[in-house]
């Protein structure tokens, strides 16, 4: 008898608060700044993209995901020639994001990137990059505010 | 022997032995950087500190010579204080770029400094910086890496002996630099990118292709030249990114020469992925299906006795050995054949083809002959091996001809056949110096073996030397040097025409149909022949071609190479062949089976079992009675071989293009001394 009483005084008691559920598309909760959403490479500020095509993440993927092909630029530097994430195989995990020395590789906050298709998923350099040049400010951000923890 | 204890643990050396040798046979294993066992001792980088008892101060081990009753510790705190001191000395110069060096992965202070490195940084002021240098097409420098080791100057001065490489500067302004900034003049230079411990020396050609840990990697045999070096084939799906040298103490020690580890990217380009055949002039491409009719067509008109073959220099002793069940069983023609000249050749026993004296054996020679031979374009690591004798024991060295710098010294002769002649009739200063020399090397090049009296001279030579008891059970010191890596292995398996008439009836346009595994270096004027070549790349050989079948190079294939020594290596399967070609054996057994309706062989491990069973049975008739045995008075000549533009895969490779380019170039000014 004492249980059913204490669970009606709790039911009553939520009905003076405030609403626990979203309405989603229109509203969303809240993402913290470690969020491993979808990918994305960045840019340096002068629009140079970071990636040096050292292979840490193809070789810390778990998954196997990442698939990258280096060559030397023409300006002698070096940089990939391709660089593939079947989003897939990812496991979204965070590693790549972890061992990349130049913050290149990272996982936004974003998490919309539903398709109908399996092969837009396959992301490629090209898709990655604009990723970046997307959510370049919320990624600075996010990175910004992770910093001390890091 | 001497009694020594390291670790507590007691061990018996060798006299002579360093500290860090003698830690090593106890199963102690000592960081370095400046210490390799092919060269002297620098003790410069002081990695390989280890205590003494009874020492103040730890020791380099390196440079410090065993002696009895030494109690070596090498695990203890101080030890690893030191190392760790050491170890941050050397990390205040080195930049911290390892994500974008090609070393990273492989790197010696990379692996080091997870032991020895601390984390942290005290250092505040500012790095050193070194302007790049200029060291030619095959090696890239980064100079600021380089933890002044001189590995390389070593090995530049030793090993290649070019004295190109040096250091100027002292302390922290020391400087790793060819002097004027140019190529290094040698066939080794690209070793020093194995030496550098870090990633101030790296492949030029190899530079951001890929990282050592996502590689395959295979083991197998270098078909650039008969020497057979061992080396490790390291690929990436389809491509194969570097050739690396692999150990074998017996034939290359540690090293390989520079067209061994660049011509690889010759098998990238000018593949032949798909049949062809020549229509109105012009190659079109077609099934192969299309093409084996094409081939059934035109055999079938034609007499056995007008079909004629020719095994190349890359050939592998399983498609030459196929190609003679092939001629014999098939077509039922004596026409096969694995040279290019008429020249003397006796089967019959094998010591009589081969390098008997084995290029290890050339370690402990005093005296070596080099007839009609220019062993440093055609055998570089035999030249190395000749070069470590001659700085070991002093050997003396002879040469018919002025073959320009050999990396040593020798003397010059006068170069004709009668003074050949002169030195097995004992009348010749150096019939007394073989005589009196406890290992004497002669080595018949195949210019030679050309000559008209390339008969008298070879087994002239051979009676000299047996009479004075230079060739037994223990020593032969007549050597042939074969310049093919396929060139032992075809004579071993006979595959010689039966009355050493199919070159010259080729001359005179005798035959219809001509089949090239491979080769491309005949040379004969075209006329109605029908020519087939099956190979991999479209070279001159496919130029003359009405159809081309396309076969596999010989990374893509399993087969077996014998190499000068007479050793028998296998080239294992590190790629496969592109396209629509297949692999040589299944070319030749796809024309038996349209030819005959029956396959030669069921699989490849049949191939090679039947292969081995016809090498143990040794059936070999005896072909020198085809050549005449007369004295003719000659010019010994040796033609200079085009060194990096030698096989087909050199000659599709741009680095290897670029290579002979600079040393055309070189050459023209008249300043290379």
């Amino acid at each position: 008898m004492y249980d059913f009483i204490r669970a009606l005084l709790i039911a009553i008691k939520e009905i003076f608060k405030s609403k626990k559920t979203i309405n989603y598309p229109f509203e969303k909760g809240k993402i913290s700044p470690r969020y491993r959403g979808e990918h994305a490479l960045r840019r340096y500020p002068n629009g140079e993209e970071r990636c040096i095509a050292c292979k840490l993440c193809e070789a810390v993927c778990p998954a196997q995901a990442i698939t990258i092909e280096s060559k030397e630029r023409e300006d002698g530097s070096r940089k990939t020639t391709r660089y593939d994430i079947d989003m897939l195989k990812c496991i979204y995990c965070g590693l790549c994001e972890e061992s990349c020395p130049v913050d290149a590789i990272v996982q936004g906050p974003n998490f919309e990137f539903a398709t109908e298709t399996r092969e837009e998923l396959y992301y490629t350099k090209d898709k990655l990059l604009e990723n970046g040049d997307r959510w370049e400010s919320v990624l600075a951000a996010n990175i910004k505010a992770d910093s001390p923890h890091r | 022997m001497l009694k020594v204890k390291v670790n507590n643990k007691e061990v018996q050396v060798e006299e002579g032995l360093t500290v860090l040798q003698a830690c090593e046979k106890a199963g102690a294993e000592i960081p370095r950087f400046c210490y390799h066992e092919k060269l002297s001792i620098a003790g410069n980088c002081r990695m390989c500190l280890v205590e003494i008892e009874k020492s103040r101060k730890p020791v380099a081990s390196c440079a410090m010579p065993v002696s009895e009753g030494m109690n070596i510790k090498t695990n203890t705190e101080l030890v690893e204080k030191a190392r760790k001191g050491v170890m941050e000395f050397l990390l205040v110069n080195h930049p911290l770029d390892c994500p974008v060096c090609d070393q990273g992965g492989e790197c010696d202070l990379q692996d080091q400094s997870m032991f020895y490195g601390i984390d942290k940084t005290r250092y505040k002021e500012n790095k050193r910086y070194v302007p790049e240098k200029y060291m030619g097409p095959l090696i890239k420098t980064h100079m600021t890496r380089c933890i002044h080791c001189t590995r390389c100057i070593r090995f530049a001065t030793e090993i290649a002996g070019v004295e190109e490489l040096g250091a100027i500067g002292r302390g922290e302004d020391m400087q790793i630099t060819t002097y004027l900034e140019k190529t290094m003049e040698s066939e080794l230079s690209a070793n020093v990118i194995d030496l550098c411990p870090v990633g101030a020396l790296t492949s030029k050609p190899y530079v951001f292709e890929a990282r050592p840990w996502e590689l395959k990697k295979t083991e197998s045999v270098d078909v650039m030249d008969a020497v057979g070096s061992n080396i490790r084939i390291d690929t990436y799906g389809w491509e194969v990114k570097r050739v690396l040298p692999k150990i074998n103490e017996d034939i290359n020690e540690e090293w390989i020469s520079d067209k061994t580890r660049y011509a690889c990217d010759g098998l990238k380009n000018q593949r032949l992925d798909t049949p062809f055949f020549k229509k109105n002039g012009k190659f079109e491409k077609i099934e192969w299906k299309d093409a084996l009719d094409i081939l059934k067509k035109k055999i079938d008109v034609t007499s056995p006795n007008k079909i004629a073959g020719f095994t190349g220099d890359l050939t592998n002793m399983e498609t030459s050995y196929s190609a003679k069940e092939l001629f014999g069983k098939v077509f039922k023609s004596p026409h096969l054949e694995s040279r290019t000249k008429n020249n003397f050749i006796d089967i019959e026993k094998r010591q009589n083809y081969i390098f008997n004296s084995k290029i290890k054996g050339i370690d402990k020679s005093d005296l070596i002959i080099l007839i009609g031979t220019n062993p440093r374009y055609e055998a570089t690591m035999l030249n190395a091996r000749i070069r470590k004798t001659y700085k070991k024991n002093k050997s003396k060295i002879y040469s018919f001809n002025n073959l320009g710098d050999l990396t040593y010294p020798y003397e010059i002769l006068n170069n004709s056949t009668s003074e050949i002649k002169k030195i097995f009739e004992n009348n010749h200063k150096i019939s007394k110096e073989i005589v009196n020399a406890k290992y004497p090397i002669i080595i018949l090049g195949h210019e030679i073996l050309n000559l008209q009296s390339a008969k008298f001279i070879f087994e002239g030579f051979q009676s000299f030397l047996k009479d004075n008891n230079k060739i037994n059970e223990n020593w032969n010191s007549l050597n042939i040097l074969n310049l093919n890596a396929s060139s032992v292995g075809s004579y071993d398996l006979q595959v010689l025409s039966n009355n050493n008439d199919t070159l010259h009836k080729l001359k005179s346009n005798f035959f219809d149909v001509i089949f090239l595994f491979g080769q491309d270096d005949l040379i004969f004027n075209k006329k109605n022949e029908f020519v087939i070549y099956i190979g991999s790349h479209g070279d001159r050989g496919a130029e003359i071609a009405d159809l081309i079948l396309p076969g596999a190079a010989f990374t893509e294939q399993d087969g077996h190479y014998t190499n000068l020594d007479g050793e028998l290596q296998m080239a294992f399967k590190a790629s496969y062949p592109p396209g629509k070609a297949k692999e040589d054996w299944q070319i030749i057994n796809s024309i038996s089976q349209i030819m005959s309706e029956k396959n030669l062989f069921d699989n490849k491990k049949d191939l090679i079992n039947s292969m081995i069973s016809y090498l143990n049975s040794n059936k070999k008739n005896s072909f020198s009675s085809l050549f005449k045995k007369e004295f003719v008075d000659e010019k010994i000549s040796v033609y200079p071989i085009d060194y990096y533009y030698s096989n087909v895969i050199a000659r599709s490779s741009k680095t290897m293009m670029e290579c002979r380019n600079l040393r055309k170039r070189v050459n023209k000014t008249g300043t290379e001394g």
